[in-house]
């Protein structure tokens, strides 16, 4: 057995203390002892996004992190949007505009859409396309992801970024 | 895959991150942002007896002014660099280049002195840092020295880092007054790395003519390329017309750009010349020139 380190994350306002070999990533940590399969692995080298989750408040590939150095941190998952069954605005949105075909990237592009709109709550075209451009979708062509995020901009103000 | 097992360390202390080097030797690797390094692990690619993680070194990540110029610890996250407002009003090439960096999950965690260190040879910071003459602080255990950066890249993936030594901080000396600055790029799809990049600092005199030229090219040679002899044949003229035209080429003649999947040596050295073109045109522009 390796050692191990004992870490403390806070994910989605849970306070989690763990004892992790300092190889694991931040998203295999997330999956398969969290137990939180939302977020996916893709391609393990930073490229795909699939596995973006918010760090401290700021989006970051989990494949890239190892859990050690995420020690301390408020990490944010795609589990963390919605209400119970109730689905967050921003996943309304996905759902209404066809932001989604094999759901893979989704997780990812939920991330990297509330952050965008927590930032900038009524992005420009442009804006929603270099912000989501950090990730790969190989289904739906990403028309229907851009004009979901525009369509969740468009909901109450602060809906989409709650 | 995942990272195969080594030994962690996270010193708190750039000093502990020496003496932990200083121990380790050549079986230990620094992870800063860890946007190329976790990679590697990941393929199997490297395999370091130690890792010493220094994202907890809090006070290496700084941006300062320094003289007109500014120094940036090696910690500094790249998206750090490119909302700073010391470095938009200094050295504004910096932020141009950063936002050409990956994209925002990479930027929000690679840093500064990471990007440097792994030198890859067509990435926009180490072309940025030639044309800037940035000086380079190299530490270890037995003291610090600097280094121009045009002397730190000696080959792909390769520095003038010895065993034992961290690079700690990156020293941009101030800009003449009527500086301008472009970087500019190609890279197949955005936040890829560039097939050609070219940083251009242009300072012009009062009647429009080039006082003092810098240009650096990335993706085209082993290391970031500074075009001398272009800069040569822009002084003391108009950067356009004839002049211009004997910059490009003279770009152009001092790349030695790869063949790879995706581009051919020939069409990677035509895009070197378009693109220091557009990058003379830019800055020159910028300076307040036509």
């Amino acid at each position: 057995m390796a050692r191990t380190i004992s870490i403390g994350l806070n994910v989605n306002g849970m306070r989690h203390e763990l004892d992790v070999e300092p190889r694991w990533l931040l998203v295999d940590v997330i999956r398969d002892v969290l137990g939180l399969t939302g977020t996916h692995i893709g391609c393990e080298h930073g490229v795909c996004g699939t596995c973006t989750v918010l760090v401290n408040g700021e989006s970051m590939r989990s494949c890239l992190m190892l859990a050690v150095s995420a020690d301390g941190g408020e990490i944010f998952t795609v589990e963390g949007l919605s209400r119970g069954d109730r689905l967050h605005p921003l996943q309304e949105a996905f759902r209404e505009a066809q932001g989604l075909q094999c759901g893979f990237c989704t997780p990812g592009m939920l991330m990297l859409a509330h952050e965008l709109l927590r930032d900038h709550p009524t992005p420009s075209d442009d804006e929603i396309r270099d912000a989501m451009s950090a990730n790969l979708c190989r289904c739906t062509g990403y028309q229907g992801i851009v004009e979901a995020v525009r369509l969740a901009a468009t909901r109450p103000a602060g809906a989409a970024a709650r | 895959m995942k990272p195969p097992r080594f030994e962690y360390f996270a010193p708190r202390t750039v000093d502990e991150a020496l003496r932990l080097l200083a121990n380790h030797g050549d079986r230990a690797k620094i992870l800063a942002g860890g946007q190329s390094l976790i990679p590697l692990l990941n393929f199997r690619l490297a395999h370091p007896e130690a890792l010493i993680d220094i994202n907890r070194i809090a006070d290496l990540a700084y941006i300062r002014a320094d003289d007109g110029g500014v120094v940036i610890g090696a910690l500094a996250r790249q998206y750090a660099v490119e909302r700073s407002e010391l470095i938009e009003a200094r050295v504004p090439i910096v932020r141009e280049a950063c936002r050409l960096i990956g994209h925002l999950p990479i930027r929000h965690r690679g840093t500064v002195g990471g990007n440097l260190a792994h030198a890859d040879p067509a990435s926009e910071l180490p072309a940025a840092a030639v044309a800037l003459e940035a000086q380079l602080t190299l530490a270890s255990a037995e003291g610090t020295r600097t280094l121009a950066a045009d002397r730190f890249f000696v080959g792909p993936l390769t520095t003038a880092l010895r065993t034992g030594e961290m690079l700690t901080e990156v020293r941009i000396p101030g800009l003449p007054g009527r500086t301008g600055y472009a970087f500019v790029e190609m890279a197949r799809r955005s936040g890829d790395f560039a097939l050609v990049g070219v940083a251009c600092l242009m300072t012009l005199d009062g009647s429009g003519r080039c006082e003092r030229a810098r240009i650096a090219l990335g993706g085209v040679g082993p290391t970031p390329i500074r075009a001398r002899a272009a800069e040569e044949a822009l002084v003391g003229h108009t950067p356009s017309g004839a002049a211009l035209d004997e910059a490009v080429a003279r770009a152009a003649a001092a790349v030695n750009p790869p063949s790879d999947v995706h581009g051919s040596a020939a069409f990677r050295t035509k895009l070197a010349r378009h693109f220091t073109r557009e990058a003379v045109v830019l800055a020159s522009r910028r300076a307040g020139g036509h």
